[in-house]
């Protein structure tokens, strides 16, 4: 009787109060140096440990067994390991680094300078600089196709989506978007590119083979200035049906329709909303609101805002990665 | 004059019979001859006033190339960008004294084929120079005169401001000042033309937002140097003297463009009570320690070229400058006719670390901005203030707006 019910129990315990796997949220702060923790089955901080000066950019390998960091102000990708939150080295990344794309196969890493008007290049397992390329003023979103063979990086204030051949490193194209372009993704299908314009207030959507403006998505929320919705981030689910794009000072994550490229619903979350990053079994998206110095969880299947949890002061990026 | 500005007077300078004789030589000419065999690029004249001007802080001592500089900032931005659409961009500098005609300047400028300019010049000339520029079909870019004369019965429709006016200025400063519920002024102007014109502007913003001017005072320049080795004895007994008696106010507001007065009173007068205008907190297009959005690389990568750093003046030169590059870029032309068309079209806008996207009035060509207010060390607020609602644009509260133009283009 007692096995049955062990058994019974156990049976249970992944669909019922164990939640969906269990999954750690890393998020930087900013202003605080600092890098917080988020326990995604408890919902909350529960580690918060300093790291270099004004962390930005974060990402994961693919591995799993290494974080990412731009240390912007220390001219340096520190590598912090999951485990032991310590920082266990560091990356020559080149003058400010702000933020950073891995390629689809986990090396080399793209980092975009924001300073020097640079993309380095930098192989992971040898820590080493490959290459620096010239970009525009202010390279700051940067993505890989999910072909692995180009890069995207956008320039701030040349307002360009800048193609790269992965193989040749040569520029192929560049495509005017609107002003202030900060974040650039590719559909899982590689089918479309999206930048989203911090001062024009719109996402550009990109044909990736024709480097072609097909879509210009624009936002306006009832009671709102125009002036305060300013795109920052965007996520794609995994079947490429919904993208999420984080519109800052609007405090508003915006729900796209993929195919008929329109706005299904306006979600209110934290303060100066800027990154956001999906659990990876797709139930959750987490957004990280700088003003408010929080994380706004949104259920995507219900689309509602189900939780805001305390990080440090001005939480920039975030990743989320099984314990 | 205690102290003479011997760089940007005597190495920059060029007297009116300089500039012809140099032109004649072919020294101006060169830049411009270059930049046309190209065919794709874009030759921006640049005006700039030599004038030397006493500051009471040596800090403040304008560098030689003030304005300058960012320009020349703006034109590599431009350079960046051009590379991956085949534009390129060139700064023509030419130096005018005050005793130049500013025609001469457009003329020798318009003989190279340049049809658009930064002005770094005073209203009269500015008008001068567009007169002169309106027959050779050339566009002025004011970075310099704040006269709100020149955005109302004196606007011209081929001057485009970069720069903000007085009113735009002071209604900043107003707003700030009422939501902090110091409602009470004393306006203590100087008694030069130009402070005569930024006190009406202050009478303007505190009727406007509320705000009472319980008394006004005059400072009388006598003439003398700013500068002197007699140390501070002789201000620290002037300016108690000189705010005494007043009336209960909160805060003194002061109009003093030429830097007379102004920046003698914080700490020095009669009442305990904050300076704001003209010195204190003041408010400007641009502030060297502003670092909001995205303003920490702009400010990096002019100290790395101009080694020093990053005036108003430096930002009004470099956001007129950025205007035509993006322009250029969003039209798609580097012929000066089709910038123009594509800046005054309804959807440009230019993105200058302060926001939000600064866009263009069409009622006067005045470029909307919002307006630091900086202590000298860093940036207090910004306005327009939260609550000074506007049915367009909240930047729309700052200066004339529509319905109270004057301005016929």
């Amino acid at each position: 009787m007692a096995d049955r019910l062990a058994l019974f129990v156990a049976a249970l315990l992944p669909l019922g109060s164990a939640p969906a796997a269990a999954y750690m949220a890393y998020v930087t702060n900013e202003r605080d140096n600092s890098l917080s923790a988020i326990d995604l089955d408890q919902m909350k901080t529960v580690k918060t440990v300093p790291v270099g000066q004004r962390p930005r950019g974060i990402t994961m390998t693919r591995d799993g067994s290494e974080i990412l960091i731009c240390a912007s102000d220390d001219d340096t990708i520190q590598i912090v390991d999951p485990k032991t939150l310590q920082v266990v080295g560091d990356l020559p990344s080149g003058p400010d680094p702000e933020t950073f794309a891995l390629h689809v196969s986990g090396n080399p890493l793209y980092v975009s300078n924001e300073n020097d008007n640079l993309v380095t290049v930098i192989d992971v397992p040898t820590r080493k600089m490959i290459v620096q390329i010239p970009t525009g003023v202010e390279p700051e979103g940067m993505a890989v196709s999910p072909d692995g063979r180009t890069i995207v990086n956008t320039s701030e204030t040349t307002n360009m989506a800048h193609f790269f051949d992965v193989a040749t490193r040569k520029l192929v194209a560049s495509v005017l978007v609107g002003a202030r372009p900060r974040i650039a993704e590719f559909r899982h299908d590689g089918s479309e590119i999206w930048v989203s314009s911090e001062l024009g207030g719109m996402v550009t959507v990109i044909d990736p083979d024709k480097h072609e403006v097909t879509h210009k998505i624009p936002f306006s929320v009832q009671g709102l200035r125009g002036e305060a919705i300013q795109p920052v981030g965007i996520r794609f689910t995994a079947d490429d049906s919904t993208a999420f794009v984080a519109l800052g000072p609007a405090n508003r994550v915006a729900v796209i329709d993929t195919k008929t490229y329109t706005v299904k619903k306006y979600l209110l979350v934290g303060q100066r909303v800027w990154q956001m990053a999906f659990t990876p079994d797709g139930k959750y998206l987490l957004t990280t609101n700088g003003l408010s110095n929080d994380v706004s969880v949104i259920d995507v299947a219900s689309l509602g805002v189900v939780k805001s949890i305390p990080v440090g002061r001005l939480p920039w990026g975030i990743v989320v990665a099984p314990k | 004059m205690g102290m003479e500005r011997p760089t940007r007077s005597q190495s920059g300078g060029l007297n009116r019979r300089a500039l012809i004789k140099a032109a004649a030589l072919g020294v101006l000419a060169a830049p411009a001859s270059q930049s046309h065999a190209e065919g794709l690029s874009v030759a921006v004249g640049y005006v700039r006033w030599v004038q030397p001007r006493p500051t009471i802080s040596l800090l403040d001592k304008p560098a030689a190339d003030d304005g300058l500089a960012g320009a020349r900032l703006a034109i590599s931005d431009n350079n960046t960008t051009g590379q991956f659409i085949n534009q390129q961009f060139a700064l023509i500098d030419v130096p005018v004294r005050a005793d130049a005609d500013g025609a001469e300047a457009v003329e020798i400028l318009a003989a190279q084929g340049i049809a658009l300019t930064l002005t770094d010049a005073p209203a009269q000339t500015l008008l001068a120079m567009a007169a002169a520029a309106a027959t050779k079909t050339m566009t002025l870019f004011n970075i310099a005169a704040p006269d709100d004369a020149l955005r109302q019965d004196s606007c011209r429709s081929n001057v485009i401001h970069a720069n903000p006016s007085r009113a735009m200025l002071t209604d900043a400063l107003a707003q700030y000042l009422v939501w902090k519920k110091w409602t009470r002024w004393v306006l203590a102007y100087g008694s030069h033309p130009d402070d005569g014109l930024l006190a009406d502007a202050y009478r303007r913003s505190a009727k406007r937002f509320g705000a009472r001017i319980v008394k006004e005072i005059e400072f009388k320049d006598t003439g003398g140097a700013r500068q002197t080795d007699s140390g501070v004895v002789q201000t620290q007994q002037q300016m108690p003297v000189f705010t005494q008696g007043l009336p209960d106010y909160d805060v003194l507001v002061t109009a003093d463009e030429n830097e007379v007065f102004a920046g003698y009173l914080p700490y020095r007068t009669w009442d305990a009570r904050p300076v704001v205008g003209s010195a204190g907190l003041r408010p400007v297009s641009w502030s060297s320690s502003s670092e909001y959005w995205g303003g920490a690389q702009l400010q990096d990568r002019f100290v790395r070229m101009a080694h020093r750093r990053m005036t108003p003046l430096d930002m009004q030169a470099w956001t007129a400058c950025r205007m035509i590059g993006e322009a250029a870029s969003r039209g798609g032309s580097t012929d000066p006719a089709k910038i123009m068309q594509s800046m005054k079209s309804p959807d440009f806008g230019i993105a200058a670390y302060k926001g939000q996207k600064l866009t263009l009035r069409d009622w006067d060509w005045q470029l909307r901005q919002p307006i630091l207010l900086d202590d000298g060390r860093s940036v207090v607020s910004v306005s327009p203030q939260p609550g000074f609602l506007h049915q367009v644009t909240e930047l729309d509260t700052l200066g004339f707006d529509r319905p109270e133009t004057r301005c016929k283009l």
